[in-house]
């Protein structure tokens, strides 16, 4: 048995001959996503993962991981297979036309086509 | 907190990029060179891959070891406040293992598969922490000295070149910043207190100098890859430069406080560059590969927390679960 200088471990009775069976795949669960929100009215922001075995776990986690200091008011969790992504390889499905300024509020100007209007009434 | 990773100096530089496409590794190097950082599902050399998960692992093993030693404190901490800070600093660094290995779980290591790298013995972790902490003073300075070289460190590789690695390291820091605060209080309380107080924390300065020497890793004479890790901005500043920084900014605020450390060496010459005595390398070698004096109490004890927690791990778990690498 370990007779440890922290007393926890003193009482803890380990073996420091202790073997154990290797880590099983999926022994730490799987990871959910985890988005913080500061404050009431904020956007929920991405900040990252926890391991858990459900979403119950997942939120106590990314509360203890990711709220533990600061200002925080709300948290959700969701699967990360839950997910759906797009490919950064298929990053042309975003391109467009350059111009596109038929879509933008500064791309209609008509106080020209008026004041002409006026002076020729 | 953690140490500079540990990096075995015999593997061969040149065979860091063998077997590699010469036009994609060009790109590769370009964009790092440019300052753009890599993401998990980019190209990357298997070199690169490696080492990143070595490094990024081993830095998780040393937060979730470093909670050790100093966890040792906590039921004897003196007084409320002190408790509730010590608490809360073992608290940010197992949180900031968990961070850690999401960041190498993006490059395709299992969770799993880290954990028992660690507790097998095949995983480093940094060599501070095969060290006791035989009195609260102990504490002290692990707190202030020991994450003070981790922020050097870590602030350094927040501008690395992996970034899920970065972003861990940027939350990370922000963290450690109380941490040293913390403990340079600790210490000064002991420093400018009663006379028994004083001695207690240059005893423990005493013990822990030698360590802390060792902290950034064996001189860069010895290790004949740093350049190519440096290009790849895996590492991104020499063990030995590193050293320098600590000491300029460490060294000062030791001896205002009146303390003494145990190397008559030390000094800064006129180049402004710190002389001392050379660590001792073998000493550091004998105890990173288990000789060291607790080497054999942590992994035990982390052994027994994963035995003896499997049974409630496992019997949350549904059969329903599936594993997929983490995104970001």
């Amino acid at each position: 048995m370990i007779k440890s200088l922290d007393p926890r471990i003193t009482r803890a009775e380990i073996n420091l001959e202790n073997t154990i069976e290797p880590l099983r795949d999926l022994d730490q669960w799987e990871t959910y996503e985890v988005f913080h929100q500061k404050k009431r009215g904020d956007q929920h922001m991405h900040v990252g993962i926890v391991h858990a075995p459900n979403a119950e776990m997942a939120f106590i986690f990314g509360k203890e991981q990711f709220g533990r200091r600061g200002l925080s008011v709300n948290i959700w969790v969701v699967k990360t297979r839950d997910v759906y992504v797009s490919d950064y390889e298929d990053s042309d499905i975003y391109d467009t036309v350059p111009e596109k300024n038929y879509r933008e509020a500064g791309g209609y100007k008509v106080m020209d086509k008026i004041n002409k209007f006026k002076k020729g009434f | 907190m953690y140490g500079n990773a540990y990096i075995d100096p015999n593997d061969k530089a040149t065979a860091m990029t063998a077997g590699e496409d010469p036009k994609k590794l060009e790109e590769f190097e370009a964009r790092i060179a440019r300052g753009e950082k890599i993401e998990p599902m980019d190209w990357m050399p298997k070199e690169y891959r490696k080492q990143l998960v070595r490094m990024i692992e081993q830095h998780g093993h040393s937060e979730i070891i470093g909670a050790l030693p100093e966890g040792t404190w906590i039921t004897r901490a003196p007084g409320f406040r002190r408790k509730l800070a010590l608490m809360a600093k073992v608290q940010d660094e197992v949180g900031h293992a968990q961070l850690l290995y999401s960041a190498a779980e993006t490059l395709g290591k299992s969770r799993e598969a880290m954990i028992n790298d660690l507790i097998t013995g095949k995983s480093k972790y940094s060599n501070v922490f095969n060290y006791p902490a035989f009195t609260w003073a102990d504490a002290c300075i692990i707190a202030w000295l020991i994450d003070a070289g981790a922020i050097i460190n870590q602030v350094a590789n927040a501008k690395g070149s992996y970034g899920p690695y970065c972003r861990a390291l940027d939350r990370i820091c922000t963290e450690e910043s109380f941490h040293l605060k913390y403990g340079h209080d600790n210490v000064v309380t002991l420093a400018t207190g009663t006379p028994k107080q004083r001695e207690m924390v240059q005893a423990a300065l005493t013990r822990w100098w030698p360590p802390i020497m060792h902290f950034f890793g064996p001189s860069d004479k010895i290790s004949n890859h740093t350049e190519i890790l440096m290009r790849w901005k895996v590492k991104m500043a020499t063990n030995d430069d590193m050293r320098q920084q600590f000491l300029n900014m460490y060294v000062p605020k030791i001896w205002d406080l009146g303390l003494t450390l145990p190397d008559e060496n030390l000094k800064k010459n006129a180049e402004g560059k710190w002389e001392y005595t050379e660590p001792d390398w073998e000493e550091f070698k004998r105890v990173i590969n288990g000789g060291g004096p607790c080497n054999a109490e942590r992994l035990a004890v982390r052994r027994n927390a994963e035995e003896r927690g499997r049974w409630v791990r496992e019997a949350l778990n549904t059969t329903e679960s599936k594993y997929i690498v983490p995104l970001a």
